[in-house]
């Protein structure tokens, strides 16, 4: 009985300072999460997208929380989801924020594949939906479809262009022959980049020597090395996901597949890929890159790992950031009413982290498509028409 | 002879991964699905010991070796003893740990979140060339494939040389058979447990140098264990070792002759078959 006293004044006085803490300031804006936790993409997830989040949130409760049009302040309080990279999962908890929570944003969720799930879902429910992690040629249909989505990464068509750019010049400047070996990983993505490779490829005069696809989770990539090393080919290029795009790069190390060019996607842009290699990936090409020299970037760099002590990832780290100054700046400038916000994003320009944002026709048409790793740094050497690209290496030797 | 040497490597790791659950599943009779992230923790571990203590991965064996031990000596006591006890037949016992274990592999994996965080986990260590027959081999996989050996010349010299592992043999052929002779049927299903599940986590250990790791990771291995297991006969140690070689002969020799994106095809119909022709896998008994 004395027990259940003490548990009960312990409740009333927790409660009360609760109470308290609340009612001295505004309401908080209540933002959702929903993003891969476990499950394939975690890993992905927990270094590109949620220290993102965290960082955003801790910055502006630290300022005292977003400034409102009517001079007051409010904190922003996430409420995070679990999806396990189930897109059945995000569905249901995109669905769970809106009606049950009642949440008055909901941040977008994490890749290509869990975003266009999402979208019909944000679009019935009316959120914005600003996507730092969907690269996709199918853009113009989905923002068409649904006037509450953005885009902010880029398109596959982009990136696979861009890398045909590099290595035609590469090949125009004498430094490297005509011949690429080209492997994917058998899954969206990798498939998706490959065929709209195949082409470019193709008709910027390339012989494609080597072209095979491997499932996802392959645990021995040695016979796919072999073989494209076999080919004998001036340019590697691997359409990659995470756990192979290490496996790959290791791979060829050992196999010591020597070409000028070496190309693997997602995860070449991670700290801990050239943490792994060091500078044995000097010259390497991946997916992503930034300019990581402008002022902005450098105080995010430093902001990100004081914050959630990791790393940034040099890709879509900076753009997801980003995506959250944008519903911040949008929210500030027109209240939480989300139709005037949606409206907002598709009009305003946003100076970010990237620099200044301005959407046409709901997407950033300004992105980095291919970056490369010089000394210790992986620098956007190619984008579409982003300041500050440094000029290409070739690799030399392992 | 470059697939050949590239599929045995292959199948040496397969046989690290589907070790441990032989013996889980064999002899103390208990489907482990959270085996996979048995493994995950004790590659954690190497990964641990090799970043922050920057010794040599293989050092962590010293605590993840035994940890592993008690603490799946402590799961199967605390947590599938009540199971077997309460079971009436096989049947009912491996479905009650098929549930518990499935609810069990959620549990590890929430916990390796909190405790390492959602990331990739990958360094590098023995990831150099190491020429057999003049063509470059992964050192590290070169390694790996010598542990295996040992670690299943050991398992195969302890359950076919010591009284211990005629007592295992005993209890994996017929649990009540066993107690009839005196053998004390609880403990060696826990000795075999918590053997398996050390045996996993050495494996862990060993995979880590040279693939990347994630917490969720585990179901990966634990899919692939599961197929070894049954299509080398359960409960037979030889038969995991002959099942890992085959699988790994075939998905070399699919992914070099044929197709890489052809080797999960092949590992599957090559499982379905044995499946056809020997039911009860390669070295595995007729039931009666």
């Amino acid at each position: 009985m004395r027990c259940r006293t003490v548990l009960t004044l312990a409740a009333v006085a927790a409660f009360s300072v609760l109470s308290i803490g609340t009612a001295s300031g505004a309401d908080p804006i209540r933002i959702g999460a929903v993003a891969p936790k476990t499950g394939p993409l975690a890993a992905g997830a927990a270094i590109t997208h949620w220290p993102n989040i965290q960082l955003w949130a801790h910055q502006v409760n630290e300022r005292g929380g977003l400034k409102m049009k009517d001079g007051s302040r409010r904190k922003v309080e996430i409420i995070e989801y679990d999806d396990r990279t189930n897109p059945g999962e995000t569905i249901k908890a995109v669905e769970r924020l809106a009606t049950q929570d009642k949440v008055d944003f909901i941040i977008a969720p994490y890749s290509t594949g869990l975003n266009v799930a999402a979208a019909p879902v944000f679009a019935k429910h009316g959120y914005p939906q600003i996507t730092a992690t969907s690269i996709t040629d199918k853009i113009p249909e989905l923002t068409a479809r649904y006037s509450s989505i953005f885009f902010a990464l880029g398109s596959t068509t982009a990136l696979a262009g861009s890398v045909a750019e590099i290595l035609s010049k590469l090949r125009e400047e004498r430094k490297i022959g005509n011949k690429v070996a080209m492997v994917n990983v058998a899954d969206a993505f990798g498939i998706e980049l490959a065929e709209a490779a195949r082409p470019i490829f193709k008709k910027a005069g390339f012989e494609i020597t080597y072209d095979r696809s491997y499932p996802l989770g392959t645990q021995d990539l040695s016979p796919i090395v072999k073989g494209a090393k076999a080919s004998n080919p001036d340019a590697f290029v691997a359409w990659s996901y995470p756990p192979d795009t290490f496996a790959l790069t290791e791979q060829s190390k050992i196999e010591g597949l020597e070409v000028k060019a070496y190309y693997t996607a997602v995860a070449t842009a991670f700290p801990a890929y050239g943490g792994k290699f060091g500078s044995s990936v000097n010259g390497h090409l991946g997916a992503g890159g930034v300019n990581p020299d402008t002022p902005e970037m450098q105080a995010y760099f430093a902001a990100h790992k004081k914050v959630t002590g990791k790393q940034a990832d040099y890709w879509a780290s900076a753009v997801t950031y980003a995506t959250l100054q944008v519903l911040e700046q949008a929210i500030e400038a027109v209240g939480t009413d989300r139709k005037a916000v949606t409206e907002h994003i598709k009009k305003g320009t946003f100076p970010t982290v990237m620099g200044p944002w301005k959407f046409f026709n709901q997407s950033i048409d300004k992105f980095w498509t291919v970056g490369q790793w010089q000394n210790g740094v992986f620098y956007g050497v190619a984008s579409t028409g982003l300041p500050g690209a440094k000029p290409v290496i070739t690799k030399t030797g392992w | 002879m470059d697939i050949l040497i590239t599929g045995l490597l292959l199948g040496a790791t397969y046989s690290l991964i589907a070790m441990g659950l032989t013996l889980q599943y064999g002899v103390a009779r208990i489907m482990n699905l959270a085996n996979g992230e048995m493994l995950v923790a004790g590659a954690f571990g190497a990964f641990w010991v090799f970043s922050a203590q920057t010794l040599s991965p293989f050092a962590s064996a010293v605590f993840v070796v035994p940890g592993a031990f008690l603490l799946n000596w402590l799961i199967y006591r605390y947590l599938l003893r009540p199971l077997v006890r309460r079971a009436k037949n096989r049947g009912t016992l491996e479905v009650d740990t098929i549930l518990a274990t499935f609810g069990m592999s959620f549990a590890f994996v929430g916990i390796m979140l909190l405790v390492f965080g959602g990331g990739y986990f990958t360094y590098s260590y023995l990831a150099e060339p190491y020429f057999i027959f003049g063509s470059p081999f992964g050192l590290n996989r070169v390694v790996a494939s010598l542990v295996a050996a040992v670690i299943c010349g050991l398992l195969y010299w302890g359950i076919h040389g010591t009284r211990t592992g005629m007592a295992i043999r005993a209890v994996a052929v017929d649990p009540a058979a066993a107690g009839l002779v005196a053998i004390d049927v609880p403990r060696i299903s826990a000795f075999s447990f918590a053997l398996g599940g050390a045996v996993t986590a050495a494996g862990g250990i060993v995979l880590s140098t040279f693939l990347t790791m994630d917490a969720s990771i585990g179901v990966v291995f634990t899919m692939k264990a599961l197929i070894i297991v049954i299509m080398g006969g359960v409960g037979d140690v030889r038969g995991t070792i002959i099942a890992s070689l085959i699988l790994g002969l075939a998905e070399t020799a699919v992914a070099s002759l044929i197709d890489p994106g052809m080797t999960l095809a092949a590992a599957y119909l090559l499982f379905v078959l044995v499946l056809l022709v020997r039911p009860e896998g390669l070295f595995g008994r007729r039931h009666s």
